[in-house]
C-alpha cells in the first residue's frame, strides 16, 4: 500500500471521528436548559427535512426522476408502511419508471 | 460484555440489526460506486476497503477521491473531511440527549464512531432511549453493508445494470422519507421543522451560498432554534391570557 494513501486514510478517520464522538465526551451528565434541550430534541426533525431536499431532486439529470421517487416514498409511508417496505417501494416505482422513458 | 448484560442487551442488539436493514439496501448502491470510483482514481482493493473500514463517511470518501483525482494535498483532503462531518456534532449532541445513561463513555465512545446521517436518522426517530446494544447492532449492519459493497464495487461495479443503479440511487432518501412521515402524523411541529429546514438548505444549496456540508448543519440549526423560539413565545403568550 502507497504510505501517503495510507496516512491519508489515517488522518481522514480522526478527522472523522472527532465530531462524532466529542459531544459524548463534552456533554457527559450534564443537564441543559430546558430551552436548549427542546432545541436538540428538534434537530433530528429538521435534519431529515434537510437531508431529503433539495438532494432528492438531483439524484437523476432528469428532475422528474426525483420527485416521483419522493411522490412514491411520500404515499407509501403515509399509508403507514414499514421504512423497508417505504425503501424496496420506491425502488420498485421508480424502475418500473425507467422501463418506460 | 455480554455475559454482564445478557438480559436486556441481546434483544436491543437485534432490534439494532433489523432496523440496519434499510440502511444496509440503501448503502449498497453508493458503496458499489465508491469502489467502482475508487479503482477508476487508481486506488489498489485494499486502500479501497481500508478507507470505507477507517472512515464509514459516503460523502467525504467520496469528496477524497475526486480531490485525489485532482492531486490536491492529503492535509488538504483531511481538513476537507473535517468540515464535511462537522455536522456529526450536531447529530452526536443531539443523540447524546436520547442515550441510556447506564451506558459509559467507553460504550458510547464505541457506536460514536458509527455515526452517521442515516444510523443517527433511524436512532434518533426511535422512541424511547437509544442503548449502546442497539446502537452496535445498528451500527454493524450499515458498517457492513458498506464495506462488504465498496470491496465488491472494486471488483465488478461496471458490470450492475445501469437501470437498476439508477432506480437504486433513490434509496436512502425514500428510507428518510419513511423515517420522517410517522413522526409528522403525529404533530404538527415536526411537519414546520422539516419544511423550514429544507426551504433553508434548497436556498443555500441552490445559490451555492454554502457547502452542502455546511448548508446541512445551518439549515438544520436555524429551523431547530426558529421553530423552539417560536413555540416558546407561542406558550408564554397563551400563559398570559392571549389566544394568538
Amino acid at each position: 500500500m502507497n504510505s501517503e494513501v495510507f496516512w491519508m486514510i489515517i488522518g481522514m478517520g480522526i478527522a472523522t471521528y472527532i465530531p462524532r464522538l466529542l459531544p459524548f465526551v463534552l456533554f457527559k451528565g450534564k443537564e441543559m436548559p430546558s430551552f436548549l434541550q427542546g432545541v436538540l430534541k428538534n434537530i433530528p426533525f429538521a435534519t431529515l427535512g434537510a437531508l431529503i431536499f433539495p438532494g432528492i431532486l438531483f439524484i437523476q439529470d432528469d428532475i422528474s426522476f426525483g420527485l416521483l421517487g419522493a411522490a412514491a416514498a411520500f404515499l407509501i409511508a403515509y399509508l403507514g408502511a414499514n421504512v423497508i417496505v417505504v425503501v424496496l417501494g420506491a425502488i420498485a416505482v421508480l424502475s418500473v419508471y425507467s422501463v418506460f422513458i | 460484555m455480554a455475559v454482564t448484560a445478557v438480559e436486556g442487551e441481546a434483544p436491543q442488539f437485534k432490534q439494532g440489526l433489523q432496523a440496519g436493514v434499510s440502511i444496509a439496501i440503501g448503502y449498497a448502491p453508493i458503496a458499489l460506486t465508491y469502489g467502482l470510483l475508487a479503482k477508476t482514481t487508481g486506488l489498489t482493493m485494499a486502500e479501497t476497503v481500508m478507507m470505507s473500514l477507517v472512515v464509514f463517511a459516503g460523502a467525504s470518501q467520496y469528496i477524497a477521491l475526486n480531490l485525489l483525482a485532482l492531486g490536491t494535498s492529503t492535509f488538504e483532503i483531511i481538513l476537507t473531511t473535517f468540515i464535511v462531518n462537522i455536522r456529526h456534532f450536531l447529530m452526536s449532541t443531539a443523540l447524546n440527549e436520547k442515550s441510556d445513561e447506564a451506558d459509559g463513555l467507553f460504550k458510547k465512545s464505541a457506536y460514536a464512531f458509527g455515526i452517521t446521517d442515516e444510523t443517527f436518522s433511524v436512532a434518533a426517530t426511535k422512541p424511547g432511549v437509544v442503548t449502546a446494544g442497539y446502537m452496535i447492532g445498528l451500527n454493524l449492519m450499515a458498517y457492513a453493508s458498506w464495506v462488504v459493497c465498496s470491496g465488491l464495487g472494486h471488483l465488478f461495479g461496471a458490470s450492475l445494470p445501469e437501470t437498476l443503479q439508477e432506480s437504486m440511487s433513490v434509496a436512502l432518501y425514500a428510507m428518510f422519507i419513511g423515517l420522517l412521515v410517522p413522526s409528522m402524523k403525529g404533530a404538527k411541529k415536526v411537519i414546520y421543522l422539516a419544511v423550514v429546514a429544507a426551504c433553508f438548505n434548497s436556498i443555500f444549496t441552490i445559490t451555492e451560498a454554502l457547502s452542502s456540508g455546511w448548508s446541512i448543519v445551518l439549515s438544520t440549526l436555524i429551523s431547530s432554534f426558529l421553530i423552539e423560539f417560536i413555540e416558546y413565545v407561542k406558550l408564554g403568550k397563551k400563559g398570559g391570557g392571549s389566544n394568538e
